[in-house]
């Protein structure tokens, strides 16, 4: 059984004496009845699977809607100029969390964090971290245990499913695992590792899932940005000695049943929001044009 | 779910119903055939049809077919693949009622004659349910060896098949038993712990009032 709240990570983690990671990596061994190598090394693969994806962007490539692709490159362009508005931390998040939506839109190989919508934000945290700082790649497998514990506590008591609890299940999970894995990377405590987890999520609580017609790019894609950018900011809250009024345990509990009270049209079903604008319909009218499977 | 349900897959994306689970569905349903595929007609139903094409859900069902798993990173390129290695498609639509709306009808034929017709849902995440098998119900994840046998509704049928798996050592993990009309045809769908030999199956295959015996193993590379 995966943990059910952020606290029992933690009780566990100063009555054995061990970092949070290595009470995520012992509940992997039990429940997938593995050895501790054969966890590390899978989630090894996890991790080189991610920066082989960034590695590999293409610019060129367009998705089957038009809509996504080449943002990345151009955001990569501004990155490079001297005067622009963000430092190198957060410029190159941005980049890299759009590369890896619009990748993911263009049928590249991604690693789904903890979905495939949502699959920018970790590695735009966390791979540009370890280029910045210099991280080992042991370090990095760490934190992406923590980001995985945080995570599964969360499918576990609230959800990971835009269809079933809104974007604040996908980004907002998304973005949650990478403030405590960040945190973590700072040498951040366990306390600060689940208060930045709440940072995050408190800040996307109630986000819809509203996509333009039904395709995982608009508004998914660039909201890996707001996801990343959240989570470096929340981390840095929770690093300064700032903590959330709200236990933790209880924001992952109230975008459970915010999930709930979001209206079924406002959840993945296209029926409502962003889905049926003017421009929506423009693109929905011209894919539909475009797609004569009997041809 | 495990940890690397949360931190994974490694997935083709855009989406893992519409992308991989569409692709699961074809790699199971090549796996039931036992054979290369001649030709199949893919017809989409509900959402499957709607989003299809900005999903590459066409791309991925073909890429299952042709043995492909969600990471394949030819999946976009499938459908010239599939021209290559003489594989005819053919897409269509279908309405197939009350199906969960992310499915697909695979009607198919293989290199050595063997016809299969396939009904998969993606029921989310990335998991599959293939619904029927040759318009008969089955309801089976493709996440165990499974054998699905066609028979005649006739009594002892049942026992014939467990004993042969017991005899194996082979331990049921689910089994369900659909019957069109009484005495007319019926089906068993077994999700077994561990493979059933490939002599075993055979066997049931030339047992009197058994019509058909369909196999999916997890194990790689099955070709007969």
């Amino acid at each position: 059984m995966s943990f059910a709240k952020l606290s029992e990570i933690i009780e566990l983690s100063e009555e054995q004496k061990v970092p949070f990671w290595q009470i995520i990596l012992q509940e992997d061994m039990r429940e997938r009845n593995v050895t501790k190598d054969d966890s590390m090394q899978t989630m090894q693969s996890m991790l080189e699977a991610m920066q082989e994806a960034d590695r590999t962007y293409n610019p060129e490539l367009k998705s089957a809607s038009g809509l996504a692709g080449g943002d990345g490159a151009r955001l990569e362009q501004y990155r490079k100029k001297k005067n622009r508005l963000l430092g190198d931390f957060l410029a190159e998040i941005m980049e890299k969390a759009v590369k890896m939506g619009e990748s993911n839109a263009c049928m590249r190989r991604i690693v789904a964090m903890p979905t495939a919508g949502s699959c920018g934000v970790i590695p735009a945290v966390l791979l540009t971290y370890q280029e910045q700082r210099q991280v080992s790649q042991e370090r990095m497998v760490e934190a992406l245990y923590v980001a995985g514990g945080i995570g599964e506590v969360i499918a576990t008591s609230a959800s990971i499913s835009g269809a079933e609890g809104g974007c604040q299940a996908e980004i907002g999970s998304a973005s949650a695992m990478a403030a405590g894995a960040v945190t973590y990377l700072e040498n951040g405590n366990n306390e600060e590792i689940i208060h930045a987890a709440a940072f995050a999520l408190k800040n996307m609580l109630g986000l819809t899932c509203d996509p333009v017609a039904g395709l995982v790019e608009v508004p998914c894609i660039k909201r890996n940005i707001a996801g990343a950018v959240n989570a470096v900011v929340a981390s840095q809250l929770a690093l300064a000695g700032v903590r959330s009024a709200i236990e933790p345990d209880e924001v992952v509990a109230s975008m459970k049943r915010i999930g709930r009270l979001l209206p079924a049209c406002l959840r993945e079903t296209g029926q409502d929001g962003l889905a049926i604008t003017e421009s929506a319909k423009k693109v929905e009218a011209r894919m539909s044009q475009e797609w004569d499977i009997t041809g | 779910m495990n940890l690397f349900d949360i931190i994974g897959p490694v997935m083709v994306g855009p989406s893992s119903s519409h992308t991989a689970g569409a692709v699961k569905i074809g790699y199971v349903t090549r796996k039931l055939m036992g054979q290369p595929i001649a030709s199949v007609k893919i017809l989409l139903h509900g959402s499957f049809l709607a989003t299809g094409r900005g999903h590459g859900t066409h791309f991925a069902i073909v890429a299952g077919l042709l043995g492909m798993k969600p990471d394949d990173t030819r999946i976009p390129e499938s459908l010239e693949l599939a021209k290559a290695a003489g594989m005819h498609v053919e897409f269509g639509k279908i309405d197939l009622g009350e199906r969960h709306p992310n499915s697909v009808e695979l009607i198919l034929e293989g290199v050595n004659g063997r016809a299969l017709t396939v009904v998969g849902e993606s029921i989310g995440g990335s998991l599959i349910n293939i619904a029927s098998v040759d318009g008969l119900e089955a309801n089976f994840s493709g996440e165990y060896p499974t054998l699905i046998v066609h028979n005649l509704d006739q009594p002892g049928h049942v026992a014939e098949v467990t004993s042969m798996l017991a005899h194996k050592s082979v331990n049921i993990a689910t089994m369900q038993l659909y019957r069109a009309s009484r005495g007319g045809n019926a089906v068993m769908v077994i999700e077994c712990d561990q493979e059933v030999p490939k002599e075993s199956i055979q066997w049931l295959e030339h047992l009197e009032g058994v019509e058909k015996v369909t196999y999916y193993s997890l194990q790689e590379g099955e070709e007969e």
